[in-house]
């Protein structure tokens, strides 16, 4: 039965749109193939080896993890955020936090706030770390990905000494953090920040000035800024073609008025033009990260409000309150009041958004995640128009996507 | 973000659209327009072309099921589609709400903001809303062979039915009249003549 039930509704190759011409033929890349960054399935009508239309199949990934954060409380949720950029998963937790936050009205104090920076900005070098291996690996470029999968590494060692856990962290949460910074993080921290900057220099040398490099990337996905902003792109896409607008610098989360840093903005808008704004953008956040770590303000790192986060543990042994207070928070949680939030953050792919509706339970009544990763993949229909295959998956890679995050 | 209920979004779109602008609401800092659905591309379009407001970043849109809701709504429809649009000018966000029932349709907006295509599909896809102009003829997000729409209300947690061999029996064919409460493991993990637990 299951065999009839394949071939009946499956999309077929041939029927998913008409072909225009004669001589075209329909090729089917994906979803398993290495250089789709995942399970993206991608239809594409050819004439010779130029792409005529292309069309992109998605979903194989979902799991519903919209649907199964109705039936969760909130701080229950901040694990499926984890999983849906795996490669950021700090920034999702953020900014599922500052969603929640912004519902409950609750005040994080700086030094939780310049935590979560910290983390986040490790998490975007983490994030484009992959992205600049990968995207070489997919261009010819092996090398790249050795090096700066190793820096890649002692970030991953970073996160596993604050939180136990290497990629899913879980560790920014409503209301605060789940812990301090322990003791010997700033030294680590510090090492790394002495020497990525040296070991960026490697692989940049590397693609820079390379003229293979050069002669696949120039010129090819030109994106214009009009077209950007009708399609939603954000992050270093929209940057690379000229669009200057960051979340931390237009509507500053998480104290970052308080730092110093650079927007990076490209000029023409094509691969080689993200790629240089992505270079940029890691060496920006190291500036972040470092101003963080100077100016880590003393005091407490979450809020107070015993509502909302939980009590110290020793305090537990000593005060009934506390007790009561620990007991509340984890098996009944909060109640938001009614409403709906939108909080935003700029991730490494883009405008990372979380809209939450409450309607004054312990668990949200709708929970959305904004994902970068979706918007941006539409200009890929319309950017390999006319390209040539070999282009096709140069501006995958510079499109920087993660399914995860577009299936949910 | 500087937010004030006499911003000139309102007054604006009150002057050009009247009574097609139902209710304005500020929660936290945003700014929320609830709007007529049938006019929905002409709102986003003039809010696009307006050069004091210039709302030309297109966001996001998606959908929201209420009926199971028991406090006060915006509007009175079941689902609600929320746009969400950002002016680069004015650093500012604004919230378009429309709301629609079963057998109503959604004019689209893909012709305003290309972008749109993807969110409005994947609306269509997990809640049945659908979008004038922007039908589809397979599924989004999930398989082709799937039926009925996981984020309606009614729709339970792990409601997928799985076609045992054995009859009609099974955890998620159970599940399909007694949706339970998400924080209990009943009923997710299959019984003993089915699964062989």
């Amino acid at each position: 039965m299951s065999e009839t039930r394949t071939s009946e509704f499956m999309p077929s190759t041939e029927t998913l749109f008409e072909r225009i011409g004669e001589d075209t033929m329909v090729v089917n890349i994906g979803p398993q193939h290495p250089s789709t960054h995942g399970v993206l399935r991608l239809i594409c009508e050819l004439e010779g080896e130029v792409i005529v239309q292309c069309k992109c199949v998605i979903g194989y990934l979902h799991t519903g993890m919209e649907k199964e954060a109705e039936y969760q409380q909130y701080h229950k949720c901040v694990v499926m955020t984890d999983r849906m950029d795996y490669l950021n998963a700090n920034g999702n937790n953020l900014a599922h936090a500052l969603a929640v936050e912004k519902l409950l009205g609750c005040e994080i104090p700086r030094r939780g706030s310049y935590l979560r920076v910290i983390l986040a900005e490790l998490s975007r070098i983490a994030s484009h770390a992959v992205w600049l291996g990968t995207h070489g690996l997919d261009l010819g470029a092996m090398t790249p990905f050795f090096y700066i999968f190793q820096q890649r590494e002692i970030i991953l060692d970073l996160f596993e000494m604050f939180s136990g856990v290497r990629m899913m962290p879980s560790w920014i949460v409503p209301g605060g953090l789940r812990g301090d910074m322990p003791e010997g993080f700033e030294a680590k921290l510090r090492d790394f920040l002495r020497d990525f900057p040296g070991e960026l220099e490697v692989v940049e040398g590397l693609l820079v000035e390379n003229p293979i490099w050069k002669e696949r990337t120039f010129n090819v996905g030109i994106m214009t800024p009009q077209q950007t902003l009708e399609l939603g792109c954000s992050g270093p896409i929209a940057r690379g073609s000229g669009v200057a607008w960051d979340l931390r610098k237009s509507n500053p989360y998480c104290c970052y008025e308080e730092f110093d840093f650079q927007i990076p903005v490209g000029t023409t808008g094509d691969v080689y033009d993200r790629f240089i704004v992505r270079i940029a953008e890691m060496k920006e956040s190291c500036r972040i990260i470092e101003q963080a770590i100077d100016g880590l303000p003393e005091g407490p790192w979450s809020t107070l409000d015993r509502k909302i986060a939980p009590p110290p543990r020793e305090e537990l042994d000593t005060s009934m309150e506390s007790l009561i207070h620990h007991f509340k928070l984890y098996t009944e949680g909060y109640h938001p009041p009614v409403g709906e939030a939108y909080a935003a953050v700029e991730g490494p792919k883009g405008e990372l958004g979380f809209y939450v509706v409450s309607n004054g339970s312990n668990m949200p009544y709708r929970w959305h995640e904004r994902p970068p990763s979706l918007m941006n993949l539409k200009s890929l229909e319309i950017l390999a128009e006319g390209r040539l295959i070999a282009d096709l998956i140069a501006i995958i890679g510079s499109i920087d996507i993660v399914l995860g995050e577009i299936d949910r | 973000m500087t937010v004030a209920t006499d911003r000139p979004e309102v007054a604006k779109v009150k002057q050009k659209f009247g009574d097609g602008l139902i209710k304005v609401k500020v929660f936290r800092e945003q700014l929320f327009l609830c709007v007529k659905r049938q006019i929905v591309p002409q709102v986003l379009e003039f809010l696009k072309n307006d050069p004091e407001l210039d709302y030309a970043y297109f966001s996001e849109c998606l959908g929201v099921d209420y009926s199971t809701w028991e406090h006060e709504r915006d509007l009175p429809e079941r689902f609600e589609v929320v746009y969400n649009l950002i002016s680069i000018p004015n650093r500012s966000r604004v919230f378009i709400k429309v709301g629609v029932d079963d057998g109503h349709k959604i004019p689209t907006c893909k012709h305003v903001f290309l972008g749109a295509e993807y969110p409005e599909r994947e609306i269509n896809d997990l809640f049945g809303v659908v979008f004038e102009g922007n039908e589809q003829t397979e599924r989004f997000l999930l398989p082709d062979d799937w039926s009925g729409f996981p984020l309606r209300k009614e729709y339970p947690l792990g409601g997928e039915d799985v076609n045992f061999d054995q009859g009609t029996r099974g955890p998620a064919v159970e599940d399909m009249s007694t949706p339970h409460a998400g924080e209990s493991f009943e009923g997710k993990t299959g019984s003993e003549d089915v699964s062989g637990r």
